[in-house]
């Protein structure tokens, strides 16, 4: 996936993980919340932190600095959630914070880095050059793939 | 027109009035000549007739129309309603029904009908003539179809020297506003008497859903040729057409007409001396007619869970002001906020009855299936439904029906024995299979049984030991019931031939998952030579459930009241061990220990004390005991799903929402015992 095919300016939310930023589609985000009381779910995966209350809504929250295998932090008060909602799934992920939405040329976006072996490559759509700014345009639907999360507990399993 | 706003409702009341032609035909079957019975059918599938035309569904008219000649035939005892004939009737409603489900599955509604209205027309013609062309069929038997109402005007209004005509007014073809005509038809009319009828009705018309002739019934003082004259006034009319009606017409259809109705205003006007004792008379009947039909409004479903949705946030704020006023004390808060929970609980279960749907929306189906199946399987079968009226949540409600499609399917095949069987053993030739719901406490149970040969333990047996389900040697020491639980278990059938009702191998274990997954359980019950009992226990609600809050640690849990045997402090040195595993003997029995905090890894905040706060849950007949930290009480909560990103998570059913906000977890209690 050399090209994007989108002809627009991509909106994107953008938010901060370890000094580093991303971004999302806007359209894929429903709404971005302060962290709030999290229930663990217990024999899930590593990054599932529990589920919130979101208005009445049961959310499952991922975090994302463990999701892509980053040293985990205590939450601040800048920690932030992202409701994120694909495929009829919502989904937080918290992040360092997020404050921020910007207008992305299409013709910025260039495609992900290729990593040695890296699964990591795959979460990612596309890297935007803005002056100084390096901004991640995350693959939402592989970073909430479900059968890697099967996977993952598989291989939990038999280690 | 945009007729899509209708189409539920068209769905809905078609899949009644075919409901109630399926009913009828059972019933006509059982007395052929019995009037009132036809005179339903005809009604119903003259309404459907009608509703499908208009959405446009040729192919249902079509069908429809066609089986209304065969019935007016039954009718005007031209045809008997022999079995063949019933059956050929039946075969139409299925093609109806296939049809109508294809139009409320988004399709079109179209099949291919021609050879089903082609034995329809043989068995119409195979008795009488044809009638020459289609429009005088319905010309003809628009003329007989009043209701008693309209009889009952049409016959007081000749008393009173009124003239009653069918009026057929054709449109000209390049008639741009047909409404507008219309209208303007029924002005002059209405100017020189009253319309008592129109076909089609005037919503119809005035919607433009007709083609170019409708026709009405007028009631007037004016002569024939007058009434023609002045509606040949209004211009774009091709052709007037006026046939008087006779009190013999009118009277045909039905023997009621003398039946006293109320009369409509106008009539009122002209006589308003009007005997009393006739209006009295009036009034009672209208009342026993309106006791018949119950006062209803139909409800779209999504309303009512967005109802259920908007109380259940209540529901979470009642516990939360609940806690909130148990940490403030104070008197008058308190006092509102008992009050508050009373009136929420008094709305839930009005709003969980609102809910509540009888079974009989899944019973209903039935003695045409059983009668069909006894028929194929040469059986004489008898199906008496009992408690058809209990009531059941809905989403409940939609799931069961194949599960008890599938044990009445067992029943006739396997359990009810062919006749010259049950003559030898001295059994009525009829089997009888039962199918009877009722109400218990919180739940409802169903059963279907038979007096059939009962189950054939030792066959069971063997069946199962070919199967590899059981071993030879632990076959012996099963008791009688632990070999009837035998027939649920997967890959079990015992019918020695595959025959295409059931018997393919994946009959019971299937309807025993789908019961289970609905939160019930199913089992059964034989006495060999005497019949077998399915009995199938149902929760009647899936949305509100009583729970026991517990909590592990810092963390809070729901256990299920339903699973909950009971709860107990026991102390350290009772816990034993077998075998590796912690187990304690609660009155008699071992019974294996979980610590939740071990299980579900939470993280450790309390010293444990030397006694024990365990949590005694049960699957069927086993059990477990729960280590907990402490009780916190029982309490209403509400089922929510954990959403499609976490959907196998172990041992937890869901969540739910608690006074403070904070999520609780549902811990599924079957998933601690094998």
């Amino acid at each position: 996936m050399s090209k994007i095919s989108v002809e627009k300016d991509l909106k994107a939310i953008v938010f901060q993980l370890r000094n580093e930023e991303y971004g999302v589609e806007v359209d894929q985000v429903r709404s971005i919340e302060r962290l709030q009381h999290i229930t663990r779910v217990p024999r899930s995966p590593e990054f599932v932190k529990g589920v919130i209350n979101l208005r009445g809504v049961v959310t499952p929250i991922i975090d994302l600095r463990s999701r892509f295998g980053m040293e985990a932090q205590e939450y601040t008060d800048t920690s932030r959630v992202i409701i994120v909602s694909i495929e009829d799934m919502n989904v937080g992920l918290v992040v360092d914070g997020a404050n921020d939405v910007i207008d992305v040329p299409i013709e910025a976006i260039e495609a992900p880095p290729e990593v040695v072996g890296g699964i990591e490559a795959d979460y990612i759509r596309g890297i935007a050059k803005l002056d100084k700014r390096l901004l991640i345009i995350l693959n939402l639907d592989k970073v909430l793939r479900t059968d890697e999360i099967k996977e993952m507990e598989n291989l939990e399993a038999n280690t | 027109m945009d007729k899509s706003q209708y189409l539920d409702m068209f769905i809905d009341e078609s899949k009644e009035h075919l409901q109630a032609i399926n009913d009828n035909l059972l019933l006509l079957e059982k007395n052929p000549s019995e009037e009132n019975i036809i005179n339903e059918i005809f009604r119903s599938a003259h309404t459907l007739k009608g509703m499908s035309a208009t959405m446009g569904f040729s192919d249902l008219a079509n069908l429809t129309h066609q089986m209304e000649n065969v019935l007016d035939g039954i009718r005007n005892e031209i045809i008997m309603a022999s079995s063949e004939l019933i059956d050929m009737v039946f075969e139409s409603v299925d093609y109806l029904e296939a049809m109508i489900q294809d139009i409320a599955d988004g399709g079109n509604g179209q099949k291919n009908v021609t050879e089903i209205v082609k034995k329809l027309e043989m068995l119409e013609k195979g008795s009488f003539e044809e009638t020459s062309t289609t429009i005088e069929i319905i010309n003809q038997m628009e003329i007989t179809d009043y209701d008693d109402f309209e009889q009952t005007v049409l016959s007081q209004s000749r008393e009173q020297g009124f003239n009653a005509y069918y009026v057929s007014i054709s449109l000209r073809e390049d008639c741009i506003l047909k409404a507008a005509r219309v209208y303007m038809v029924f002005e002059v009319l209405e100017q020189i008497g009253e319309v008592i009828k129109s076909v089609p009705s005037v919503e119809e018309l005035e919607e433009e859903s007709f083609d170019f002739d409708f026709s009405v019934t007028l009631i007037t003082k004016e002569a024939e040729s007058d009434v023609k004259g002045k509606v040949l006034k209004v211009s774009e009319i091709e052709s007037v057409s006026i046939q008087e009606l006779t009190m013999e017409k009118g009277k045909r259809s039905s023997k009621e007409s003398n039946q006293p109705q109320k009369s409509v205003t106008t009539e009122e006007d002209v006589n308003p001396s009007l005997p009393v004792e006739e209006k009295g008379d009036t009034t009672t009947s209208s009342q026993i007619k309106n006791g018949t039909s119950s006062k209803t409004i139909r409800v779209n479903i999504e309303r009512l869970d967005s109802l259920m949705n908007l109380f259940e946030e209540l529901v979470i704020d009642r516990g939360r002001l609940e806690q909130i006023s148990s940490e403030l004390k104070d008197n008058d808060l308190t006092e509102t906020v008992e009050h508050m929970s009373r009136i929420s609980s008094d709305l839930q279960s009005i709003i969980l009855t609102m809910r509540m749907v009888p079974v009989d929306h899944v019973f209903n189906r039935f003695p045409r299936m059983v009668r069909g199946l006894a028929k194929e399987l040469n059986k004489m079968v008898d199906l008496e439904i009992v408690g058809a009226s209990t009531e059941l949540d809905r989403t409940v409600i939609d799931e069961i029906g194949d599960p008890l499609v599938h044990l009445l399917r067992n029943s006739i095949d396997h359990g009810i024995e062919s006749c010259d069987i049950r003559k030898r053993e001295g059994k009525s030739e009829i089997g009888k299979i039962t199918l009877k719901a009722y109400h218990s406490g919180n739940h409802v149970f169903i059963e279907v049984s038979d007096d059939g040969a009962g189950i054939n333990r030792q066959k069971v047996m063997d069946k199962a030991i070919n199967n590899g389900i059981i071993h030879r040697e632990t076959a012996a020491t099963l008791t009688d019931q632990e070999v009837d639980e035998l027939l649920f278990s997967s890959g079990f059938s015992t019918a020695e031939e595959i025959s295409d009702i059931s018997g393919r191998g994946v009959g019971l274990d299937v309807v025993k998952n789908k019961i289970e997954s609905l939160g019930g359980s199913v089992s059964v019950f034989s006495n060999p030579g005497e019949g077998t009992t399915f009995s199938i226990q149902l929760p009647l609600t899936l949305s509100i459930i009583s729970a026991m809050l517990v909590e592990v640690q810092d963390e809070i849990y729901a256990l299920p009241l339903s699973s909950i045997i009971e709860t107990a402090i026991i102390k350290e040195e009772d816990i034993l061990s077998a075998h590796n595993q912690k187990v304690i003997d609660f009155r008699g029995s071992v019974v294996p220990v979980i610590d939740l905090t071990e299980f579900f890894q939470v993280p450790v905040s309390k010293e444990q004390s030397e006694y024990y706060s365990v949590v005694v849950v049960r699957k069927s007949d086993k059990m477990a005991a729960l280590v907990v930290n402490s009780f916190i009480g029982q309490q209403e909560i509400v089922l929510k799903s954990l959403g499609n990103y976490l959907t196998s998570t172990f041992a937890i059913s869901g969540a739910t929402i608690l006074g403070n906000g904070e999520v609780a977890l549902i811990i599924d209690c079957n998933a601690f015992i094998k």
